[in-house]
């Protein structure tokens, strides 16, 4: 990781790198274009959208998303199909993505936290989420890529209508 | 919308169809919250929520706030969660432990059984504020009983007795305890809530009916067909591949498992399921460690007997599904004639390895969770039965698949004539129309 200081400082460089990257994430989602969000994760990336506030693992509680790369790609094959009945038509999104920094290094990846402001319309409802977000980003011979994210939603543990889009 | 007697009830319930305005009419979901959610036994909770003295947790009964206390004497109390002063709620919080209920608003404050123990300045409310103490506690719910560990209450005073209620559907929740090595589940590992636009019924009647995964959940049969096999060894994704796919089973399969019913509406759907790795498969390295773990407690010919058992839903009418052998539970809240809450629950199996809890969790996420790629269909297809019943046009919802097939099973129950039969719906119906004409 050329771009973090030895001190774990991160410069501005690293900063910019990463900001640009859950630019661009956010992007492709708003966009639909889910092939080339997915090609974003790397392969043993994981998603998690955690149920509970503080949740410790996705292994011993439940959680509203916790997929590995297999699990997102059916979840992207899914709005492709005729008869996707919640995602027909697909929720529009508008993912805005701020408060970045970089919180953290290990040395081969970097841990990214942001907030994220999300309004979802779709069938003549509109709602708002709120989450805190942390990314682990890996430098891999692609680039920068996921090899984690997780989304912790101010309301996870409320009464939700179905969540059929991304975070 | 129209006031309703008896005969007019009558007359919207046949045989075979049910006409639309008992899933659209405001009217008749006052009435339902009376005559219905006011008399049948409701599930409210289960025991391992609340260990000790002093635990509660608050639910609703219907629509009406509730908290579910174990009182210092070990008993479990039902009370209704309105001060007897000015009806504030006296507790919020979904879960915890507490000596007492104190009102936010003046201060009354109640013990776990619901009695007053304290007024604030008691002599301001009159002279004989302190000899009405007795009658000024929390509103207790007349009826509480307890199943292997599952709580029920009645918001009525009389009416059958759990056991009576239950009949044949109690053997449901044997299947769900009677897993457990140590013979006892408790409840863990989060609650999804998971809300719809439409009417408390749908979801009842989706659970029993086979018929509906091959056209609701056909993007996520073949997203997951599309998907890598499942393999050894296995893989997280493996129990979502095949839950999903399982949905994409032939016809043949989904007309030839058994959907039973009970009185008073309940049903369960069985004969189905064959995942190796949640159900019975012998190759498993999980299930066999579990299997040894049963064996070793129960014996070998008792473990046979219960793992033999094959049930996928379970319904308690009106709110209540569950599966005992994927050890999920859900409560179902009507708030309104098109609006409905769902509290899903997931359960450890005590003395079971722990991988197998995992795998519980995992399964929920898939079934249960509110992003679910299989929820998210059912949930949008009750949202557009809802949009659909309000038009004016037609009068009857059809229920008519299978009538005339049905067969009586073992004295208490009743078979469908195939595994899609919409027997479970008439049923439901035929007790609906019981709760609703009754004196």
């Amino acid at each position: 990781m050329g771009a973090i200081e030895s001190t774990g400082v991160a410069s501005d460089a690293a900063l910019r790198e990463a900001e640009q990257l859950l630019f661009r994430e956010a992007w492709l989602l708003d966009q639909h274009r889910l092939d080339e969000w997915l090609d974003l994760f790397t392969e043993d990336a994981t998603y998690w959208v955690p149920l509970e506030r503080g949740q410790l693992d996705p292994w011993n509680t439940s959680s509203i998303i916790f997929d590995d790369r297999t699990l997102l790609q059916i979840r992207v094959r899914q709005y492709t199909h005729p008869r996707a009945h919640a995602r027909l038509p697909a929720a529009r999104t508008c993912h805005q993505v701020g408060n970045v920094m970089i919180l953290g290094s290990d040395g081969s990846e970097l841990r990214v936290g942001s907030s994220l402001v999300l309004v979802e319309y779709r069938k003549e409802r509109q709602r708002v989420f709120g989450a805190s977000v942390e990314h682990r980003l890996r430098r891999t011979p692609a680039g920068l890529r996921v090899a984690a994210k997780r989304v912790d939603l101010v309301n996870s543990e409320a009464e939700l209508d179905g969540i059929a889009f991304l975070f | 919308m129209g006031m309703f007697g008896r005969e007019q009830l009558a007359m919207m319930v046949r045989p075979d169809r049910v006409h639309r305005a008992l899933y659209s009419d405001p009217a008749i979901f006052e009435l339902e919250m009376q005559r219905l959610f006011g008399r049948a036994w409701l599930v409210v909770g289960h025991e391992s929520q609340i260990p000790a003295a002093g635990d509660f947790l608050t639910t609703r009964m219907g629509r009406d706030p509730v908290i579910v206390t174990r009182h210092a004497d070990g008993t479990v109390k039902v009370m209704i969660n309105r001060c007897s002063h000015r009806g504030s709620t006296v507790c919020e919080d979904a879960r915890g432990h507490c000596a007492e209920f104190v009102c936010p608003y003046h201060g009354w404050t109640y013990r776990t059984d619901g009695s007053l123990r304290f007024v604030p300045l008691a002599h301001g409310y009159g002279r004989d504020v302190e000899r009405k103490k007795s009658e000024l506690g929390l509103v207790n719910v007349p009826r509480v009983e307890s199943y292997r560990g599952f709580l029920f209450a009645s918001l009525a005073a009389d009416g059958p007795t759990l056991s009576d209620f239950l009949g044949p559907l109690s053997s449901s929740f044997d299947d769900m305890v009677d897993r457990a090595p140590d013979g006892e589940v408790e409840v863990a590992g989060g609650v999804f809530k998971h809300a719809y636009h439409g009417n408390w019924k749908l979801v009842l009647e989706n659970h029993l009916d086979g018929l509906h995964p091959n056209y609701v959940h056909a993007s996520s049969v073949q997203a997951a067909r599309d998907a890598p096999d499942p393999a050894q060894p296995e893989r997280y994704a493996d129990i979502a591949i095949r839950q999903m796919r399982q949905n994409g089973a032939p016809e043949a399969i989904w007309e030839s498992i058994g959907i039973w019913t009970t009185d008073f509406g309940h049903g369960y759907m069985a004969d189905y399921h064959s995942d190796s790795r949640l159900v019975v498969g012998m190759d498993n390295p999980v299930f066999a460690g579990y299997r040894e773990r049963l064996e070793h407690k129960i014996g070998k010919e008792r473990a046979a007997k219960v793992l033999s058992v094959t049930r996928w839903n379970s319904i308690v009418y009106p709110n209540c599904s569950f599966m005992g052998q994927f050890r999920q539970l859900r409560i179902v809240h009507p708030l309104a004639v098109d609006r409905t809450i769902v509290y899903t629950y997931s359960f450890r199996l005590k003395g079971a390895p722990e991988q197998m809890y995992r795998d519980t969790i995992a399964f929920a996420n898939v079934v249960n969770g509110t992003a679910s790629w299989v929820l998210t269909d059912d949930l949008e297809v009750y949202e557009r039965v809802q949009k659909g019943l309000t038009a004016q046009a037609g009068d009857w919802v059809y229920l008519a698949r299978g009538y005339g097939g049905d067969a009586d099973d073992a004295g208490r129950t009743r078979r469908g004539a195939t595994g899609t039969s919409e027997l479970p719906i008439r049923s439901q119906f035929a007790a609906w129309l019981r709760y609703m004409t009754a004196e």
